[in-house]
């Protein structure tokens, strides 16, 4: 992975020490709540219901076993000793104090990490697929492609004051599992007709308030006009996004209020001034490729996996669902789930992060990805250890096999944490978890991906989700509006509304009733998904609201 | 009043006119709205002019008249509306203005750094702000990943990395 050179640990050091004074200024009074937010929040560092939240980055989900054990640290010195996974693949801290937080950044930088540009209106840490480098459907590694766009959005000093968020996303493989399409800017490595590698460009997606897929502005674009099309792309939302009204201002409904077509032309204008004088050289895109690597990979012995498997189920079951094919023969991916019963989505105790790093290290090269949708993934093990990583993972908890299953929900703090709530989720995802705990009933249903969010917001994608739970406030009380049929992969699609909002009591059960009208009415194994897509809400929606 | 120029806290001597002031003959600036209504009256007025753009002028009515501008005005109207960084960048680089480049309005010390790098060489604080506390400020990191008006060089063909 990528390792900081005397420049990169310069410019994080010298951040510590601005947000040091920063902090300093505003509990002496120097700096108002006003001037302090929008600077506190380029730092993750948000105010919330009990404590302060520190979003630390881990750019585009790569993080180091060592890296690891330093955020285990931080738990344990700093916090309650556990730490959240967030969708963006960042992790956060939710009860440090203020006056500490200085400190934490600078324990981070010693380790190469930083909470640079994790929140505020800025563009944000950029996000990549988890399997990437080792996935056998990739056009090309985007890792140092994000690396490039890390360095080149950090204190930019022309799009720090954005009317709002800006998140970037790249995938370099054929299946789309950084949700590109969801994104202000998404990025898809393509092979153009001379068989050079480049990128799509599409901008405007997003979730929240107003759920947009992404659109295409470039179908190619080369690796050398990387850096100058993106700052086409700012320069235009920066002057022209709207700044009047904060839920009108992300790029996505300046795109739909000039048009595609107009959109479009104006970046190309734009781009057109700068694009010879901001190249991305081939020795600067060479010199980061060279941190990305292959490990030393050794060969596995033939039919030892298939013996174990056969011989336990139980491992056979976490083999089938938790891991996933590898380019190299004799090398599989595994995704540590994050979702065991009775744990919020995405939470991991000190003990654990230790525990994993030190798995990394035996059995993953020593590195650790963070996904999406906040479970964690080891690259590269070989198949001959697989058995053994199980049993040490199962023993700390994290070799439930319900990856991309339906109690592998994306879940977001809520009202538990989240100043903004309106309603829980953390407690609808357990509701949801208790009826569908049965291993058997969980793998018949098949991939699903059930995201809840406690807001508007989404922080929980609810509208890509296959079925959507937003919570929102009705006098007072905590009610669910339910959707079905999102998607954030290649086939994005935002979900359709079910009905009116059911109550807090009444979600789980929906949901129940959701999936068993599902079984009933799917045709052999067609997946969710699928058979929603098939039939459209309706007979869901029937037996959903058949008693109201 | 004090403002910093060229990195040092100098006396300003220039007058920002209101849209319905009438002209002296001293250095005064003026909205774009007033410069398009009234450009040959301003320009007869004799004393010095100066522009001031807002985030939201549109770039293409004034850009041909900027030389004739020694001071170009940016207003913040509050330090959250980024567009001014935008507006410098292409008036320096795209436009080759030279003259001075003012940032006029309610940004504080913390983005002195961004507003430097972007091409202001003088900086106009709402009252109140200790101008001495600004001036380390202009270099307040080492490291400049991107070009920009101040480094037209992004990192990697500043070092050999
Ligand atoms: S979706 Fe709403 S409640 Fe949930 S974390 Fe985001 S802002 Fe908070």
């Amino acid at each position: 992975m990528y390792q900081y050179d005397q420049y990169d640990q310069r410019l994080v050091d010298e951040r510590v020490a601005q947000f040091r004074d920063q902090t300093h200024r505003f509990l002496q009074g120097e700096l108002t709540e006003d001037q302090f937010r929008p600077l506190r929040l380029m730092n993750g560092l948000y105010l919330q219901r009990h404590a302060p939240m520190l979003r630390v980055a881990i750019p585009y989900g790569l993080l180091s076993s060592r890296q690891l054990r330093k955020l285990a640290d931080i738990s344990r010195r700093y916090d309650k000793s556990v730490a959240h996974f967030t969708t963006r693949q960042n992790i956060q801290f939710n009860w440090p104090r203020l006056e500490d937080v200085p400190d934490i950044l600078a324990e981070l930088a010693t380790v190469q990490m930083h909470a640079i540009q994790t929140s505020g209106a800025c563009i944000r840490n950029v996000t990549s697929d988890p399997l990437a480098g080792v996935c056998p459907d990739e056009i090309e590694d985007p890792r140092p492609y994000c690396e490039i766009i890390r360095q080149w959005s950090t204190l930019h000093p022309e799009f720090s004051y954005l009317p709002r968020k800006f998140k970037i996303a790249v995938s370099g493989a054929a299946k789309d599992r950084a949700a590109t399409q969801v994104h202000d800017i998404g990025l898809q490595m393509v092979k153009n007709d001379a068989g050079e590698t480049g990128f799509e460009v599409l901008v405007g997606g997003g979730l929240g308030r107003t759920p947009i897929i992404g659109q295409t502005v470039r179908p190619f674009l080369a690796k050398a006009d990387l850096l100058s099309y993106l700052e086409a792309v700012l320069r235009v939302y920066n002057r022209f996004g709207r700044r009047d009204n904060k839920y009108k201002a992300r790029i996505k409904i300046l795109l739909k209020e000039t048009g595609i077509e107009d959109f479009t032309r104006q970046v190309e204008a734009e781009w057109a001034h700068i694009r010879g004088q901001l190249v991305l050289d081939t020795a600067e895109i060479e010199r980061v490729k060279r941190h990305f690597t292959a490990p030393d990979y050794q060969p596995a012995s033939a039919g030892t996996l298939e013996t174990q498997a056969t011989a336990e189920p139980r491992f056979d079951a976490w083999l089938r669902n938790n891991t996933t094919a590898h380019k190299i023969a004799g090398y599989r991916s595994v995704f540590l789930s994050l979702k065991p019963r009775g744990v919020p989505p995405g939470d991991v105790t000190d003990a654990q992060m230790e525990a994993i790093a030190d798995l990394a290290d035996r059995y993953s090269f020593g590195e650790v990805r963070a996904t999406h949708t906040q479970n964690l993934v080891f690259a590269d093990v070989n198949q001959d250890e697989l058995l053994e990583l199980w049993q040490r993972l199962a023993t700390i908890g994290l070799a439930t096999p319900n990856i991309g299953k339906a109690t592998d929900m994306i879940c977001c703090p809520g009202l538990d944490y989240c100043s903004l709530a309106n309603a829980s989720s953390i407690s609808v995802a357990e509701d949801i978890y208790s009826r569908i705990d049965d291993i058997d009933y969980l793998h018949d249903l098949g991939d699903l991906r059930i995201n809840i969010s406690g807001c508007m917001n989404g922080c929980a994608h609810q509208s890509v989700g296959h079925i959507g739970i937003l919570g929102v406030d009705k006098k007072g009380e905590e009610w669910y509006q339910l959707t079905l049929g999102g998607s954030s992969s290649n086939d994005a699609s935002l979900g359709e509304r079910l009905g009116p909002a059911v109550d807090k009591a009444s979600v789980a059960e929906a949901v129940e009733t959701i999936l068993q009208t599902y079984i009933e009415l799917r045709h052999d194994d067609e997946p969710f998904l699928d058979t929603v897509r098939r039939l459209g809400i309706n007979p869901f929606q029937e037996r959903v609201y058949a008693h109201h | 009043m004090p403002i910093i120029k060229n990195g040092k806290i100098v006396n300003d001597t220039w007058h920002h006119l209101a849209d319905d002031e009438p002209a002296s003959a001293a250095p005064c600036t003026v909205s774009v709205a007033r410069w398009l209504r009234e450009k040959e009256t301003l320009v007869a007025h004799g004393g010095a002019l100066g522009l001031r753009i807002g985030g939201g002028d549109r770039m293409e009515e004034f850009v041909g008249d900027l030389d004739q501008f020694p001071l170009v005005v940016v207003e913040f109207p509050s330090m959250v509306d980024g567009r001014g960084f935008s507006v410098a960048r292409l008036l320096r680089e795209r436009h080759g203005y030279q003259g001075e480049l003012r940032a006029r309005g309610t940004f504080i010390l913390d983005q002195v750094f961004y507003l430097w790098r972007v091409g202001f060489d003088a900086l106009e604080f709402a009252p109140g702000v200790a101008l001495e506390a600004a001036l380390p400020r202009l270099q307040e990191f080492s490291v400049r990943y991107q070009a920009a008006a101040d480094e037209p060089r992004p990192i990697y063909r500043q070092y050999a990395r």
